[in-house]
């Protein structure tokens, strides 16, 4: 029998590692906050699905909040591309553009709609041990648990097999889009993850901590590593840790299990931050003093001949 | 109509405090965006917004209770830490402004989050509604709140027209602005300073995340309608007034209905009408724009068409059908009709009727097409011996090139170039003292390389 406590644990470090691994392509594709922007511009769907099934019923929902997950990937770059405005602005019209829509959608059938806004950016993880999934009659175990795993499943066989042209899309995508490489697939294949991963991840975590898993941890360790598959690992480490660690300082200030692992999240990005030996304020710090102590001849001062020469 | 007379009346005290909160915060929220759009930090707004969970918090539980000053001062102090908090990631470490940005914003709501919670498992009597602040209530703003809400407006208003000048530069250009000495790190925080008190003051109208939308929507609308910051910042404050007095309106008309998303969607509205219908950057001008382009371009090729075949047998007198035009052409039939109707009505061609029917090059045309095919060929001719590009490369360019070169550009080619008698493929360029002859006649071996224009 798996107590209550351990099926907290196992779907916050489910979340975390799910979502570790493609906030690191996020990360590394400059697109850290799309995982915001869909977790919050799913509302309409969630309201829609709710609407046409009158249920809770996990799946509908998840479908809606696929859809609308997509859509807003789409409308972003559409917007971006034909309306001619940066990127980070679109995507800012778009998301919050659909969040006020659901706002609206939820008090205009308030009498019928069992949902708030703030159920979409909390959420709640204690409560997964008490949503069963019940089939023929057999207790299978709380349902997000079977939800989260088989998301997991599908980034890690998504990774796992696009690994290469991941790999050369989120370090330059004009190299992969030259080199024939199906940029659009790719685009699109880690968006629809990531669309995935954050709807099923927020129903029992909330938006905000989803975003916090998606960025903070492949930040954490971007600051150790150059290595793409080391950079993973990290964050799924540094993912893991933050959970099980946040589940204990939640228990121990009793307070919400998902800001907790949020602000150990921050911690270890902190703690990193300061004492990272090559890309952290401290080993900066040293490689400065390092060069400085070595003397003049370290760094090299080029005549202006030299360069008008060197450029000829 | 009725509902419209009584909400413009302003009889009801309550509909006048609605509204002027609505559109000051629709003002000041619209004017800073420009800033914050033109710096490519449309987001920060989003991520100061939910940092100031944990301030306000906090400040609760200082005060012991729900104290509106210490409240905003709370707010205040925990969205200029997190503005601080970003800009310092990204300036020392790799880590680029967008993850930053989702840090910031992960991490300060999560800290919000436990703190809140920690207040309601404390037991503090009024903590109920803490979180309103968050999500906002527009429709319930009494006077006193106005009173803040417009005096801190004014302030942003009027810090913003006294330091415009130098907003303006150091948004555009900042390391410019640092070179001739302006002190930039102080500009760049006033600009923080301002969001974070427009964000402080907004977010208990419309809330968190929608509060970001007021800073975004109203500017990226704006921006299609000028390219002037001044202007800009104008109609940006107006989008966001209009957008202020709709949602109040609307959430007037119908009571269940909330006043901020309301206001974020008509501002949506006014950004999706400009992104169609401005002049000059909107997607209808653009096409027509586009549409018009293409047409001038077709016409042009076939008025080159009519030339080279000129050109080649050297007879000006030989009516040309339009179905040899189409066979050289690839133009559908209807485009060629419109195409040749125009050249018709600007009197380059004539039509004749014959056996079979066909159109000639008037002396206009002729004169047209002339240029054309000189501005091509001298262009080709300037790729070549300038750029060294080879030869049999040159032509593409100068196939698009030819429609965009004005009079002036033909005539520093012409003064750079020597006005030269033929191209890189030998063939004569045809300038216009050798009168109505077919220039090409003569040059013999010509078009080797693919040259025809």
């Amino acid at each position: 029998m798996i107590t209550s406590t351990a099926w907290i644990i196992i779907t916050a470090i489910l979340v975390a590692t799910s979502c570790a691994l493609v906030g690191t392509f996020l990360v590394l594709r400059k697109m850290s906050l799309m995982g915001d922007a869909i977790a919050h511009a799913v509302l309409p769907g969630i309201v829609i699905a709710f609407l046409l099934t009158a249920s809770r019923n996990t799946f509908p929902m998840l479908i809606g909040a696929g859809l609308f997950g997509l859509l807003t990937v789409w409308l972003t770059e559409e917007l971006s591309k034909k309306g001619r405005i940066f990127h980070d602005a679109s995507m800012g019209i778009v998301f919050t553009t659909l969040f006020a829509i659901g706002v609206i959608m939820i008090s205009l059938f308030a009498a019928n709609v069992d949902i708030d806004q703030e159920c979409v950016l909390y959420g709640e993880i204690a409560y997964v041990p008490w949503d069963l999934w019940v089939w023929r009659g057999t207790n299978m175990g709380p349902r997000p648990v079977w939800i989260l795993g088989l998301v997991l499943v599908i980034n890690v066989s998504f990774i796992t097999l696009m690994y290469k042209e991941l790999k050369t899309y989120s370090f330059s995508p004009q190299l992969a889009a030259t080199l024939g490489l199906p940029v659009g697939l790719i685009h699109y294949g880690l968006m629809g993850t990531v669309s995935f991963t954050t709807i099923a991840s927020f129903e029992s975590v909330g938006a905000i901590l989803v975003v916090a898993l998606l960025i903070v941890p492949p930040a954490t360790a971007y600051l150790l590593t150059d290595r793409l598959h080391r950079l993973l690992l990290l964050a799924v480490f540094f993912g893991i840790t933050s959970a099980v660690g946040g589940y204990y300082m939640a228990l121990w200030i009793n307070s919400s299990i998902a800001g907790a692992i949020a602000v150990v999240n921050g911690l270890q990005f902190a703690l990193v931050f300061l004492l990272a030996p090559k890309y952290g304020l401290l080993g900066k710090k040293l490689a400065g003093r390092r060069i400085r102590k070595s003397g003049p001849e370290m760094i090299s001062h080029p005549e202006p001949n030299d360069v008008r020469k060197s450029l000829s | 109509m009725d509902t419209l007379i009584e909400f413009f009346s302003l009889q009801d005290p309550n509909i006048r405090y609605v509204l002027a909160g609505t559109i000051l915060l629709g003002i000041s929220s619209g004017a800073l965006g420009c800033f914050a759009i033109l710096r490519r930090r449309a987001l920060v707004g989003d991520a100061v917004a939910h940092s100031i969970l944990p301030g306000v918090c906090l400040a609760f539980i200082i005060a012991g209770g729900k104290d509106p000053f210490m409240l905003i001062l709370g707010a205040f102090v925990f969205g200029l830490l997190s503005m601080v908090t970003m800009d310092f990631i990204s300036r020392n470490s790799r880590i680029a402004p967008d993850a930053s940005i989702g840090m910031v914003l992960s991490v300060f709501f999560g800290l919000g989050v436990v703190l809140l919670t920690f207040i309601q498992t404390t037991g503090y009597i009024d903590q109920s509604g803490l979180d309103d602040f968050l999500f906002g209530q527009a429709a319930s703003m009494v006077g006193d709140d106005v009173m803040v809400f417009g005096g801190l407006s004014l302030l942003i208003l009027i810090v913003t027209i006294l330091v415009f000048k130098e907003l303006k530069l150091v948004s555009f250009d900042p390391s410019y602005a640092r070179s001739i000495g302006y002190p930039v790190k102080r500009m760049e925080f006033l600009l923080a300073l301002l969001m974070v008190l427009v964000i402080t003051a907004g977010i208990q109208a419309v809330g968190v995340v929608l509060m970001a939308s007021m800073l975004i929507i109203p500017a990226a609308a704006a921006r299609y309608w000028t390219d002037s910051l001044r202007v800009m910042l104008l109609i940006a404050a107006g989008v966001g007034a209009v957008s202020g007095v709709t949602g109040s309106f609307i959430s007037y008309t119908a009571p269940a209905m909330p006043t901020g998303p309301w206001m974020v969607v008509s501002a949506a509205f006014i950004f999706f009408l400009s992104f169609l219908l401005a002049p000059g950057r909107g997607e209808i001008a653009r096409h027509i724009q586009k549409r018009r382009l293409s047409h001038k371009v077709a016409c042009e090729n076939i008025l080159k068409t009519l030339y080279s075949m000129e050109e080649e047998d050297g007879r000006t007198d030989r009516l040309r059908p339009a179905k040899e035009l189409r066979k050289r052409r690839h133009l559908a039939s209807r485009r060629m009709k419109k195409v040749l109707s125009t050249l018709l009505r600007k009197g380059y061609v004539t039509y004749f009727r014959g056996t079979p029917d066909g159109y000639l090059l008037t002396a206009d045309g002729r004169k047209e097409a002339k240029r054309l095919v000189r501005v091509h060929r001298l262009w080709e001719q300037y790729l070549s011996q300038h750029l060294q590009i080879a030869e049999d490369h040159v032509h593409e360019d100068a196939e698009s090139m030819e429609h965009l070169i004005t009079s002036e550009i033909e005539a520093q080619l012409r003064t750079s170039l020597g006005s030269p008698a033929l191209d890189p493929h030998k063939s004569t360029i045809p300038y216009d003292s050798d009168e109505d002859e077919p220039a090409g006649g003569k040059s013999g071996d010509k078009h080797k390389q693919g040259g025809t224009p």
